[in-house]
């Protein structure tokens, strides 16, 4: 047990370690292609007026003339113990978690990004609730009534589910019941939960049950495979045999044999979400880490999408490993190997 | 690969000889291959699917001729067809009717109809494409990681827990907002159509790779393969000639499903402002512009609808491809 933990721990960190080497080498690569100078680089910092000998100056100051290594070691020496930043007009210190600056502000990109963690979180929480509970339970009551008229019905509802696009059900939704019949609140609403939760679940109840529908599709469909399989297995017979009830059988040893897939993809969706729920935050225009990427992009802001990327990598990294370390609490197997 | 025969009654007492003679004609075997498209064609819904996959190939193809015929240019404005006060649409439902079979889009009158048929080749380019490309890398990743096992398995296994580990859209949306215009003898739109068809291919491969690799582990201990090492085949030839002709089936079934996948992926790029380059028509990009224009539903609903029907064809069709094939089903 304690050998697998330590084990996925150490996986957790090497898978960190280059997930961050390839974003960095990319990003760094990549607008080179784009024809980005160290000068062109350096120039986003400094501004259109400088002279060419002062964009030199800056560029030499931030280092963007030392090889990728050199500039990689730096980027992460920043994250753990902060770093300066010597613009030619005075040194900055950038503290701990540095992710650099931002080219257009010229604020660090750590604070930007912990402001809009918050957004982005409830957002994704809400919805992995209904999805989860809606499509376990969708997929099982399809399973156990196989061929039923209802199973028939949420697997139609299940396969259209996937098939829309989440920014085509978001607007429709939108249209109808914010626009329309003005139940909901329009996009672009949000009040943090502190301020008040009322409000908050208010303003996020729509983009939540879209999210929710959209996953809870693939939930239950998943879970209808699983549970027609493990219901067909010979410890379900012996479990009914030695006259468990219905109901203990379906959930202690249907339901949990079915469940380890879904938990497996459960970590990586969430994981995926918290790091930005793009498509979502962009068409409720909710002011989360996935807009943050959005508008990174748009303004060619190499620091911030670099931040944003990693933040994102590491929200799937952590989910995945506490996915692993929930595993040793689900299946027996893995306890006692 | 042959599944258990059709024995009719009297075969089975049938003399050797005359079984060997070929006396017992009705005894047939039926390859994985003819029982999966004997399923198939049972299953209504799924032939539906194809049935429409195959109409939109044929639209995306002929798309050229079709506009010409029902529709004017994608591109060109029709200022007569829009309300000079308002900027909307003349008429009710969006100028709907036989000049305009799906109306036109607000302020530059657009013929919608010509530019879904225009986005349905793109849609399907793409899709088609980027599926090819995480097919290929997929399978020789999958092919040599199951069969030779050990490190190589071990190094490719993590390799693909890295890329599922990747945020993609993320990570896609940054990498296609900071490709540039120019490159690879390329440029414009040309280039980022072959750009996205590389990035939704590069980061949906290990999909395929899993399922591949799954695949080749229990092929490689399979006794034809065995057959062949003793007779001193190369690894070439037994992972070309011996092991890949038996991947054919589960390979084609998941990439009809991920074809639709792609799609999506596609529509959404575009739908974010890092696909294809506006004016050039795209379902995500028609959509992300209904965006202002909300009030007018056949503006949202005609863009929607095509991306929901083409996703929704291609995933029926895979399912049951996928149902026929599976021997556990049934």
């Amino acid at each position: 047990m304690l050998t697998y933990i330590i084990r996925r721990l150490i996986g957790a960190l090497a898978m960190l370690i280059v997930v961050s080497m390839v974003t960095f080498g990319i990003f760094f690569v990549v607008p080179q292609w784009a024809g980005a100078t160290p000068e062109a680089l350096a120039s986003r910092y400094v501004g259109r007026a400088a002279t060419p000998e002062t964009v030199h100056l800056v560029a030499e100051r931030l280092g963007f003339y030392d090889p990728v290594v050199v500039q990689y070691g730096r980027f992460v020496k920043g994250i753990f113990t902060g770093a300066q930043y010597d613009y030619g007009a005075g040194v900055e210190q950038c503290p701990a978690p540095c992710f650099g600056y931002s080219f257009i502000s010229g604020q660090p990109v750590w604070p930007d990004l912990v402001d809009r963690m918050p957004v982005t979180f409830s957002l994704a929480i809400g919805a992995a609730i209904l999805w989860v509970l809606g499509g376990v339970a969708i997929g099982v009551l399809s399973a156990l009534r196989r061929g039923s008229f209802f199973d028939r019905l949420s697997m139609g509802t299940a396969l259209a589910g996937v098939s829309l696009p989440i920014f085509f059900t978001g607007m429709v939704s939108l249209v109808i019941f914010s626009y329309g019949l003005g139940w909901t609140p329009p996009g672009g609403a949000y009040t943090p939960l502190a301020e008040n939760p009322a409000l908050w679940a208010y303003d996020l109840l729509l983009p939540w049950i879209t999210l929710a529908f959209l996953f809870a599709a693939t939930y239950a469909r998943l879970t209808r495979a699983g549970m027609l399989e493990t219901m067909g297995e010979d410890y379900i017979r012996t479990a009914r045999a030695k006259g468990l009830k219905e109901r203990e059988v379906i959930v202690k040893h249907g339901l949990r044999a079915a469940l380890t897939p879904i938990l497996t993809l459960f970590g990586i969706d969430f994981g995926l979400l918290i790091g930005g729920a793009v498509l979502t935050e962009t068409t409720y225009t909710l002011p989360g880490l996935g807009q943050y990427a959005i508008l990174a992009i748009r303004n060619q802001d190499l620091p911030q999408v670099m931040g944003v990327v990693l933040v994102a990598a590491l929200f799937v990294v952590v989910a995945s490993l506490v996915v692993d370390l929930l595993y040793a609490v689900v299946d027996p197997r893995v306890r006692l190997s | 690969m042959t599944a258990p025969l059709d024995v009719p009654g009297s075969a089975a007492e049938a003399q050797p000889e005359s079984v060997l003679a070929g006396a017992g004609k009705d005894i047939q075997g039926r390859s994985l291959t003819r029982i999966a498209w004997m399923r198939l064609r049972r299953d209504k819904v799924a032939l539906g699917g194809g049935v429409v996959v195959v109409l939109l190939i044929l639209v995306a193809i002929f798309s050229g001729p079709i506009i010409s015929v029902f529709g004017h240019d994608p591109l060109e404005f029709h200022q007569e067809a829009i309300d000079q006060s308002t900027l909307l649409p003349q008429g009710s439902f969006g100028n709907m009717g036989s000049e305009y079979l799906l109306g036109v889009e607000p302020v530059n009158g657009r013929d919608i109809f010509s530019r879904i048929v225009a986005g349905a080749w793109i849609s399907l380019l793409i899709g088609f494409l980027a599926t090819l490309v995480s097919v290929v890398i997929g399978t020789v990743l999958g092919v040599v990681a199951g069969y030779f096992g050990g490190w190589v398995d071990q190094v490719i296994g993590r390799i693909m827990d890295v890329f599922l580990a990747f945020p993609l859209l993320v990570f896609a949306i940054a990498l296609a907002g900071v490709v540039p215009d120019k490159g690879f003898g390329l440029e414009g739109n040309g280039l980022r159509i072959a750009m996205l068809i590389f990035i939704i291919g590069f980061f949906s491969w290990p999909s395929i790779g899993r399922i591949v690799r799954g695949q080749t582990l229990s092929l490689r201990e399979r006794e034809f393969v065995d057959a062949a090492r003793s007779l001193g085949a190369r690894h070439g030839y037994i992972l070309f000639r011996e092991v890949l002709p038996n991947l054919l089936a589960p390979i084609l079934v998941y990439a009809t499903l991920l074809i639709p996948t792609n799609i999506l992926f596609e529509a959404s790029l575009s739908f974010l402002g890092v696909g294809i380059n506006p004016p050039t028509p795209t379902w995500g990009g028609m959509l992300s512009e209904a965006v202002r224009f909300y009030t007018l539903p056949h503006f949202v609903l005609f863009p929607g609808l095509a991306i929901f029907i083409t996703v929704l064809a291609f995933n029926l069709f895979g399912d049951g491809l996928r149902d026929a094939f599976d021997p556990r089903a049934h």
